[in-house]
């Protein structure tokens, strides 16, 4: 098992009051796979990532509890000299908007290179013939000039491009790519996507991918997890969880997909909103907008139900002692 | 860039003669004469006084006056002082390598104190430094320089006695050691160009504080950080260099500033600069020195903005300077 995080629980301490933007999480990612975790904006997804980079902005972040293992060392133990060794070199994270995650007065070859520089120890001439190597890698044409533009004199497809081969540089074991394509058009998301599953191959590294896009997950993810309001409520395989969802969320986010629902009528919405974080319901989050709810919904907070074959379901409907 | 530069220096030429017109009228038409001095003194009859009034050209109406200096003044020639009876040009260059050397010194002190305390209070924001610095910062923007300088004096020369009030250095020291000189020298122009760069360098603190804040915000220094970058490099390297980008422009605006306040601060430290020439060149309407003074003021506020429109294209390669002098 690469990285296991377990009962991570990220908390903001914000004026209104505490809010558990992660509350205690769980999954594993084997070595080579692709977990695909998803969910709507504010459910916890990004901090996810940034705790498991140690990057959670403290104040007013910060990780309150669990751990996260990679290859069996709990990295939240690490003081934060080692962790650096860690970052970029072994975990490396691709984030959502390529332009305002470059430096723009650096170019683009300038700070591939400076990963390199800093985990593999190379010299000037070295680590960049490996830069343009890796600008190559990520199928940038040209890149003995592109190595010296700037990210505002590329388009976006090609500055996510410079943000993979930065985060790839140093081979890392495991790289989070949190929306990687929401900013792109949609016809350089397809690239975008298919250049990460090559590398994926290539490389042999584990992916944590994150996005709301369901049409993403499916092509990418062994493993998909969903989350909502800082809790998952659906963990299963890939395959499983297209065919068989199980929890009323994870089923209405599919109906909501073009694909899934049925020609020529309008698509299925989830009603409502989610719930303020200050102020979370007592029983299952989802329950004001589920139209599968029970009494015992409202009271009392469902535990994550084992249904075999590794999936797992957070709803009371899978509660076969009372069923 | 070279283009620019030329294209730049053109227009500036003219803005510089165009200011110098204005401050020729504006000197000729206010009260006063040159020749005050000379009247109802003994010894000096009021022919002889009329004889220098010839002389100088101040008898002719202020339309010629002028003509004929456009015409020496394209030529190179900034006349002759009235009141020290001396090429305007000899006076000037004596007084301009001790104007530069004084605001010079207070720049590079504003500059790095300035940046400097920005870049601290940034990082290290709401604590107890930052707060004590905020302070004092707007305190020391808020004294008057003159207020300032004679407190220094009080306490430093009169209390203490270990800085000189006034002069460049010291009388006696032309048989000195290079060394010496040098020492002597920098203790003299420790008092004037603090106060000349202290109330910038509060401001330049605040300001880069503020810049800094900002970039901080920015997602390319998470993007630094997750590269495994230590904090010194991420704030050193990524963020100074973006943060800097606005403080260039401030750099290049305050240069007008110094000069301005070097008028007060040579004249409270007796420093022979061109300040105290304006100065005292005004009240003695040396027409010919305050026109000369304010040329010469006015090609370096044009040099140090120049410079700063470079350093600017220089350090953020979005922008470059032949886009900005067409569009």
């Amino acid at each position: 098992m690469l990285l296991k995080v377990n009962n991570l629980e990220t908390i903001f301490r914000m004026a209104r009051g505490e809010v558990r933007a992660v509350d205690r999480i769980s999954f594993n990612i084997k070595s080579g796979k692709t977990l695909g975790l998803v969910g709507e904006s504010g459910c916890g997804k990004s901090v996810t990532a940034l705790s498991i980079m140690r990057l959670v902005p403290d104040p007013p972040g910060k990780i309150a509890g669990g751990s996260i293992e990679l290859e069996g060392n709990d990295i939240l133990k690490l003081p934060e000299k080692e962790m650096r060794k860690i970052r970029g070199n072994e975990i490396s994270i691709v984030f959502q908007e390529p332009l305002s995650s470059l430096n723009p007065v650096f170019s683009c070859g300038e700070q591939v290179r400076e990963a390199i520089v800093l985990h593999q120890h190379l010299g000037r001439k070295d680590s960049k013939t490996e830069a343009i190597e890796m600008l190559r890698r990520v199928r940038i044409p040209d890149p003995e000039t592109r190595y010296k533009n700037y990210p505002h004199q590329m388009s976006g497809g090609m500055r996510q491009r410079v943000m993979i081969a930065m985060a790839l540089s140093c081979q890392p074991k495991l790289l989070i790519a949190d929306e990687p394509t929401t900013a792109l058009d949609v016809s350089v998301q397809a690239q975008i996507i298919e250049l990460l599953q090559d590398l994926r191959e290539e490389l042999g590294m584990s992916i944590l991918l994150i996005t709301h896009d369901l049409a993403v997950i499916a092509q990418m993810a062994d493993t998909v997890v969903v989350m909502y309001a800082g809790k998952i409520v659906e963990k299963a395989p890939a395959g499983k969880l297209f065919s068989d969802p199980s929890h009323p969320y994870t089923q209405g986010l599919l109906a909501s997909m073009p694909g899934y629902s049925i020609p020529g009528k309008s698509l299925p919405v989830i009603p409502g909103s989610v719930p303020d974080p200050v102020k979370l319901p007592p029983g299952c989050r989802f329950s004001d907008r589920c139209g599968k709810r029970i009494e015992k919904c409202f009271n009392e907070e469902p535990p994550l139900f084992n249904l075999g074959d590794s999936h797992f379901s957070r709803c009371w409907l899978h509660n076969k002692e009372e069923n | 860039m070279r283009r620019f530069i030329i294209k730049r220096l053109m227009q500036s030429g003219l803005l510089i003669f165009l200011v110098l017109t204005i401050t020729f009228f504006l000197l000729h038409f206010a009260p006063g004469d040159p020749m005050a001095k000379y009247y109802n003194r003994t010894g000096i009859s009021p022919e002889t006084v009329e004889m220098m009034r010839v002389k100088f050209g101040l008898d002719k109406p202020v339309g010629e006056q002028y003509i004929k200096w456009v015409a020496s003044f394209i030529r190179g020639d900034f006349g002759f002082s009235i009141h020290y009876n001396r090429p305007v040009r000899d006076i000037i260059f004596e007084a301009i390598p001790n104007t530069l050397r004084l605001t010079i010194a207070a720049l590079l002190l504003y500059i790095v104190i300035g940046i400097s305390l920005g870049i601290f209070s940034a990082v290290k924001k709401d604590t107890l430094f930052d707060k004590v610095n905020t302070v004092i910062a707007l305190f020391l923007y808020s004294i008057p320089s003159f207020w300032l300088s004679l407190m220094l004096i009080f306490l430093f020369s009169l209390k203490l006695g270990i800085l000189p009030s006034s002069h460049m250095q010291s009388i006696g020291m032309q048989g000195a050691g290079w060394f010496e000189l040098l020492c002597d020298r920098a203790r003299h122009l420790v008092m004037p160009a603090f106060v000349l760069g202290v109330a910038s360098a509060a401001g330049m603190a605040r300001y880069m504080r503020g810049s800094m804040l900002d970039v901080l915000r920015e997602d390319y220094i998470r993007t630094a950080r997750a590269k495994g970058l230590e904090n010194k490099s991420v704030i050193l390297k990524h963020a100074f260099r973006n943060a800097a980008i606005p403080v260039v422009t401030i750099i290049g605006l305050s240069i007008p500033f110094l000069l301005g306040g070097a008028v007060v601060v040579e004249k409270i430290f007796s420093w022979p600069g061109m300040g105290r020439l304006a100065v005292d060149a005004i009240y003695a309407r040396d027409y010919p020195i305050v026109l000369a003074v304010n040329f010469v003021v006015g090609v370096m506020v044009i040099l140090g903005n120049l410079m700063a429109d470079i350093g600017y294209a220089l350090l953020d390669p979005r922008i470059t300077v032949t886009e900005r002098s067409e569009g």
